[in-house]
């Protein structure tokens, strides 16, 4: 026991940390959890906020204004003419109609023609094969979508292939219309709608389907009672993608479509031709109310939950 | 992240206290509506002029390497020009709007809509040279000069003529009821351009097969007048594969034969000739619209020396001879006739048939023909007549 044991260690003492400004905020900042999460998200919130979110209600304000037809100035008072045109007109209603009629049979087809590809992708293909075939999918995805729209025009055009194609079985090609609408959209978005249902079929275990085939199920049971349901957010998923996009879509029918014309278009000519920009707008809370609707829908089926 | 009603409340009320502060703030912009001066001297060459033009008039070699007046004046001043092609005067106008172009060659149907929102400046046209070479016929036209004050200089006038396919409409048409009364022998394969200016194309195949509605000039209808163009219309609808406007989709609708027979510029006949189609253009006995481009300068250009020169070159004879030889259309210098064999074909300087054309013009409340019993229907009226048309 010498003195030195028992004196107090006054040179080892590690001195106190000096308070700068960055400590201070830094102890402040461990004391209260909930600042930290606000200054995490105020970059990503304010771009989602006031860049993306504000900026689109003040285009979606414009429907409640009108325009001087003469001047082609914005007259800012309030008033409901825009949006009782847009709901009562025949003519509204019928695209509107057109439209979310266009929508749901791409929509159809594309969950149709996704679901084998998916289902094969997912659960027979050996993982080579799954490698090659997600970048197959994927490549048209390189191209741009003009590109596309224009080769589907040369397609379906009365010197195209599918004329020639068809010719020797006394068919016709069925030209520029809503049947060349329906099919260039449906190809559009079909890789938005396979991935989707392959990374949702490729979360379902292969064991469950063992298991039922063990309890006796054959395929087409297994199917419908297993694998469908666990896949159905994941389906659910790729309609949103499909259905949202053909909703606003004006470019394709504007290239395959002859003389139709759906919402996009009528949007797009009050905003360029008749320089109606509260009419457009009106115009444009047609869509976003159809998926708001939709979504509301999806949600109720619980597929919302699981994603 | 806030799961508490309490905070999620306050902040749905943050964000539409936020947002009604911002909506109410901002309205929108009002254009300047002060009436701006034409300048009296030209000073230094900017380096640079941006213009937006119909298709085919700004042509720097890359389409057709025989065809390239921008070169030229590019070396002459100085000036670089950037150059942006419309398809139909409703983007023209749209573009101008912006502020962002300094030239833009509009027809007839957007340059009042120019001058009275303020867009356009008042051009000084002493300031020009070429100007004296213009016919003048083509000056002091109610659509490129208002109250005395000239507002751009004429470029050339042509028609919108009646294309078909020779192969297909047999015998060779004469008159517009190829597209209209007599569609249904093609039906499906009918092309119309896409834009309420061409109601006045039914109007003016009214004036002929139907004179007793009273129809004095094609843009001036009054409310009766205007129903039975747009029933017209609406019947031809039902024969129309395609409405076009966009100039490459009417030249590869009628290569591939999905479009035999409608309205056309002079330039897609040139391209398809040049191509080997068989198709051929007619100007129909019925008459035709058409357009008298002005071009003009924007009142917002921080180039306005460069866009002077440009004015000033377009409109010089050989340049304006070979300018509006490509697009095909007659020229507006008197001398440019010295730079094109073609001039006899597009009755260059016929003041004559020049006033046969139904120039576009943009249809306003005021009648054009003069009555004043009646009111005429505007062009907002006629944008919405043509989507319900288009249905």
């Amino acid at each position: 026991m010498t003195d030195t044991a028992t004196a107090p260690p006054a040179a080892r003492t590690v001195p106190p940390p000096r308070a700068t400004a960055a400590r201070r905020s830094s102890a402040w900042l461990s004391a209260h959890p909930r600042f930290r999460l606000a200054f995490l998200l105020t970059a990503p919130l304010f771009w989602l906020v006031v860049v993306y979110i504000v900026a689109l209600a003040l285009l979606l304000v414009t429907a409640f204004w009108q325009v001087d037809s003469f001047t082609g100035e914005i007259i800012t008072e309030w008033t409901l003419d825009n949006i009782i045109t847009v709901v009562t007109g025949a003519l509204y209603q019928t695209v509107t109609l057109r439209t979310v009629g266009i929508a749901l049979l791409v929509t159809l087809i594309d969950v149709l023609i996704a679901l084998p590809i998916a289902f094969y992708m997912a659960k027979v293909a050996s993982p080579r094969a799954q490698r090659l075939l997600v970048i197959a999918v994927l490549m048209p995805l390189w191209a741009s979508y003009l590109v596309k729209a224009y080769a589907w025009r040369a397609v379906l055009s009365q010197e195209g292939i599918l004329e020639w194609i068809l010719a020797p079985f006394g068919l016709h090609t069925p030209g520029y219309g809503l049947t060349a609408t329906v099919i260039t959209l449906s190809y559009l978005w079909l890789p938005y709608v396979i991935l989707p249902i392959y990374a949702g079929l490729e979360r379902v275990p292969d064991s469950l389907l063992e298991a039922s085939a063990d309890l006796g199920g054959k395929s087409w049971r297994t199917l419908g009672s297993v694998v469908l349901p666990l896949a159905f957010p994941a389906i659910i998923a790729g309609t949103i993608f499909a259905f949202s996009l053909s909703l606003g879509d004006y470019i394709t029918v504007n290239i395959v479509g002859g003389t139709n014309q759906m919402l996009g278009n009528l949007v797009y000519t009050n905003v360029g031709a008749a320089n109606n920009l509260p009419l457009a707008a009106a115009i444009a809370l047609i869509p976003i109310v159809i998926i708001f609707g939709y979504l509301a829908l999806v949600r109720r089926t619980g597929a919302l939950n699981n994603l | 992240m806030m799961h508490t009603a309490r905070a999620r409340r306050a902040a749905a009320t943050a964000l539409a206290v936020g947002s009604i502060a911002v909506l109410a703030g901002c309205g929108t912009s009002s254009g300047s509506s002060t009436p701006t001066e034409a300048v009296d001297e030209l000073g230094d060459y900017e380096g640079e002029v941006s213009i937006i033009a119909w298709a085919g008039y700004v042509e720097d070699g890359s389409n057709d390497p025989d065809y390239d007046w921008v070169s030229g004046f590019e070396e002459e001043t100085g000036c670089k020009v950037t150059s942006k092609t419309f398809n139909t005067s409703d983007e023209a106008v749209t573009l101008m709007k912006t502020g962002d172009y300094d030239v833009v060659s509009a027809s007839g149907d957007a340059s009042l809509r120019l001058i009275a929102a303020g867009d356009v400046q008042p051009v000084n046209v002493d300031l020009i040279p070429s100007y004296e070479g213009i016919y003048d016929f083509l000056k002091d036209q109610p659509w490129n000069t208002v109250d005395g004050e000239h507002y751009g200089v004429p470029h050339g006038y042509g028609a919108n003529l009646l294309m078909y396919n020779t192969d297909i409409v047999q015998p060779a048409p004469t008159s517009w009821d190829v597209v209209f009364d007599g569609a249904s022998e093609y039906t499906g394969k009918i092309t119309a351009y896409d834009n309420p200016i061409y109601i006045a194309d039914a109007a003016v195949y009214l004036m002929a097969h139907q004179p007793d509605l009273g129809i004095e000039n094609p843009y001036s209808l009054d409310e009766t007048q205007f129903q039975a163009a747009v029933d017209l219309l609406k019947e031809q609808r039902q024969h129309v594969g395609e409405y076009w406007s966009d100039y490459l989709k009417e030249i590869q609708a009628f290569e591939t034969g999905d479009s035999v027979a409608g309205t056309t510029w002079q330039v897609i006949q040139n391209v398809l000739a040049g191509e080997g189609a068989a198709t051929d253009v007619v100007l129909p006995d019925e008459g035709a619209t058409g357009w008298s481009d002005t071009w003009m300068i924007s009142s917002t250009t921080e180039h306005p020396n460069c866009s002077y020169a440009w004015l000033d070159w377009i409109a010089s004879p050989e340049v304006n001879g070979v300018a509006t030889s490509y697009f095909g259309e007659a020229p507006s210098s008197q001398e440019a006739c010295d730079y094109r064999e073609d001039c006899e074909a597009y009755h260059a300087g016929d003041a004559d048939y020049a006033s046969q054309i139904w120039y576009w013009t943009t249809p306003i409340a005021d009648c054009l023909d003069g009555r004043t019993d009646v009111e005429c229907m505007d062009y907002s009226a006629w944008t919405e007549a043509w989507s319900e048309i288009k249905g």
